[in-house]
């Protein structure tokens, strides 16, 4: 799960990590409003979205006059965002943060993240700030520090020392950083984060380090022990079929093909985009309903597909393992029934139970497909979308 | 700390400790990897409603269940396998070298290092959704111990007419002379199926599961198979996310005598977005397809192109 700028900030703030004043708002009045509260002569003025990249795409814009700021404000409210990471329909700006102005000295990274291959979380700096972190680790990786933290101890003193020299801070300057670290290492195991990136984090001319941006991801298997950050979810940044999906206990992504897939389980879910791709056509959505599906998950699951504009042909394919292909089936039938099919459908049974499975759905009057492997039922597919 | 010593207990002081039945050593068994007939499996969460399910259809497919552990419901019996209060008690009244474990996601960790701490030397976890740091610590947990961790979020292991721990349906599966390492569920069983369609058996198949922090890697069971003499060939099935396979590609171009073929779900998935698993997701450039296909192919291994032909590039690469 992502959260805004803003909202990590504040959680941020709360567990001793430095950043500037700011306050969200959702109108230009406010936004002045915001601007006058917080005083001095500069201000920032940062559209907030769940994607990267705003900077560029011009979300991100300084203001030297509560005039400037009403003109920013006023500016970016209300426009369609495109960064590398929105997809090439942009995100739509609902919210703004007004942030007090830094004086910046340098520019500096430090994010943390979960490292497969320690089995851990790992600290990263570099004193590449202000540009993607990808970026330097492609072409400059030797500028990337990283330590390894072992969650007995947590970060060590002695390896915050290590990543501020190595940042090349000095005097004072090393010591806050190391409060700063682990400070940042206590957010991100108190929340149950999967990510916490700071790009920039500055180093101000008065030798201090402040939090300059702030970016959170959530591990969604822990958010039932964090009722307060499951609050903090902006729905309106999240795709609706998606949302609708996850309450069904679906896993559901979006994609911009044609051909509409139901599938069990994630690996055979990926496998079915792929093997349409492999033919030739293009996978409208990857959706797993998961390894026990019961009937009426396959009826909520098939009624996402069909609501899908975009959707010219359904593919189902599942295993049944334990799940069993004619309770499948009946699902399918039960779901069909319900809100009709006005697409050609083709079903791919194979695993326990299957011809028990396959004879239902050949006797209902549906017109509906069978396809005897993966292979077969992704080329009907796409026949059926050519035909 | 020696082998012995680790698994009597004796060097952390693990008072009551049972020896005798932690004898098991590599040398005994001579088919497969980590289960076989001699396993002596419990069930943790015996008594909820996936756990109760998944005992009655291992026990139909013979595997050996000695206990069952339910937190407060010691005493009790399931499908006629008696209940404990703790992994201990189940060690020390059924003498039980390995476990699965079905209980919910909050409390699956504690469950994992129950199991570790009663000396029990393979811990298959069925459970999906665990928190990942809950996993960052069961990992710090087991270090130093004599154990093995599958999953979680997997389907378990099968040596085909021996034993099943987990959930996968066991008749798809075919006694033979193939690994089978995965990532996934139901994409294992379509691998599984088409190998059993073309006759060939499978000597252990073994889901690692789909999460970022978990047990065993590939790597560990590729090593396995490598040195077990009645697997012939490896089948092993990876997807998007992390660098995993990359790291096994190298592994296999320096180690693996045994032919591999390989699969690798989730090439036409866009960055940023998981898939369904945990661990399925492309961040930062990392965790491609492409790279994974590329490293795998460099490393001699078969990569099949389409799901569907996963159990003919096996085939290819035994008679090659």
């Amino acid at each position: 799960m992502n959260i805004h700028e803003y909202q990590a900030k504040q959680i941020f703030r709360d567990l001793g990590v430095t950043v500037p004043e700011g306050r969200p708002v959702f109108s230009v009045d406010e936004a002045v409003e915001a601007a006058e509260e917080l005083g001095g002569s500069l201000w920032v003025v940062k559209a907030q979205i769940h994607a990267g990249g705003r900077g560029k795409a011009g979300g991100v814009k300084i203001a030297q006059s509560l005039d400037e700021v009403r003109q920013h404000a006023d500016d970016i409210l209300g426009t369609t965002l495109v960064t590398h990471q929105t997809g090439p329909d942009g995100q739509l700006v609902r919210r703004l943060y007004i942030e007090e102005g830094v004086d910046i000295e340098r520019e500096l990274y430090v994010g943390l993240v979960i490292d497969r291959a320690t089995d851990g979380v790992v600290l990263m700096a570099s004193t590449e700030g202000g540009v993607e972190i990808e970026t330097v680790a492609e072409e400059a990786p030797e500028k990337i520090l990283k330590v390894a933290i072992d969650p007995l101890t947590g970060l060590t003193d002695f390896q915050g020392r290590q990543i501020a020299f190595g940042l090349g801070l000095h005097g004072k300057a090393v010591f806050q950083a190391v409060g700063f670290m682990k400070a940042l290492y206590s957010a991100f195991t108190q929340t149950d984060a999967s990510t916490v990136e700071i790009n920039p984090l500055v180093e101000t001319t008065d030798g201090e380090l402040i939090a300059l941006d702030a970016k959170m991801n959530f591990d969604d298997n822990a958010l039932y022990r964090h009722p307060d950050i499951e609050e903090l979810r902006d729905e309106s940044e999240e795709d609706p079929a998606e949302m609708r999906a996850k309450e069904h206990g679906l896993s559901y992504v979006n994609l911009d093909g044609n051909i509409g897939c139901m599938v069990n389980g994630a690996g055979l879910a990926m496998g079915t985009m792929d093997i349409i791709k492999h033919y030739g056509g293009e996978p409208a959505n990857f959706l797993d309903v998961g390894g026990g599906a019961e009937a009426d998950t396959v009826a909520e699951a098939f009624k996402i597909i069909t609501d899908d504009e975009r959707v010219q042909v359904i593919f189902i394919n599942i295993f049944g393992g334990i799940m069993k292909c004619d309770v499948i089936a009946d699902g399918v039938i039960a779901a069909v029934d319900e809100v009709g099919l006005d697409v050609p459908l083709v079903v791919r049974l194979a695993g326990t139970n299957v011809d028990a499975g396959k004879r239902i759905l050949e006797e209902s009057s549906f017109g509906i497909v069978s396809a005897d492997s993966m292979a077969d039922g992704a080329r009907k597919a796409i026949d059926l979308l050519e035909g | 700390m020696n082998p012995d010593e680790a698994r009597d207990g004796s060097a952390r002081g693990v008072p009551g400790r049972i020896i005798e039945i932690h004898k098991t050593t590599n040398e005994d068994i001579d088919m497969s990897v980590l289960v076989d007939e001699s396993t002596r499996l419990i069930v943790q969460g015996i008594t909820g409603s996936t756990g109760s399910f998944h005992t009655q259809q291992m026990l139909e497919y013979g595997t050996n269940i000695v206990g069952g552990v339910t937190p407060g419901k010691g005493g009790q019996s399931v499908e006629g396998v008696p209940v404990f209060n703790t992994v201990r008690e189940a060690v020390t009244e059924t003498g039980c070298n390995a476990t699965v474990i079905y209980v919910p996601p909050p409390f699956a960790a504690d469950a994992m290092m129950e199991a570790a701490e009663a000396g029990i030397e393979l811990i298959v976890t069925i459970t999906e959704g665990v928190p990942v740091q809950d996993m960052v610590a069961v990992n710090r947990y087991l270090q130093g111990k004599d154990v093995s961790l599958i999953g979680p979020n997997c389907p378990g292991v099968i040596t085909p007419g021996q034993c099943k721990i987990g959930i996968m349906p066991g008749h798809i599966h075919k006694a033979g002379s193939v690994g089978v390492v995965s990532r996934s569920g139901t994409l294992t069983y379509e691998a599984v199926d088409q190998l059993t369609r073309r006759g060939i058996g499978q000597s252990t198949c073994i889901g690692i599961g789909g999460d970022p922090i978990n047990g065993f890697d590939f790597i560990d069971c590729l090593r396995l198979f490598e040195e077990d003499p009645d697997t012939e060939a490896v089948v092993a099935i990876g997807e998007i996310g992390g660098s995993a396979e990359e790291e096994a590609a190298q592994w296999v171009a320096e180690n693996m005598t045994k032919p591999v073929a390989g699969f690798i779900a989730g090439r036409t998935a866009p960055p940023g977005k998981r898939m369904g698993h945990a661990g399925a997701i492309i961040s930062g450039g990392e965790g491609t397809a492409e790279g994974k296909i590329k490293a795998m192919q460099e490393a001699g291994i078969a990569v099949a192109l389409s799901p569907a032909d996963i159990g003919k590039t096996l085939e290819e690469v035994m008679n090659s």
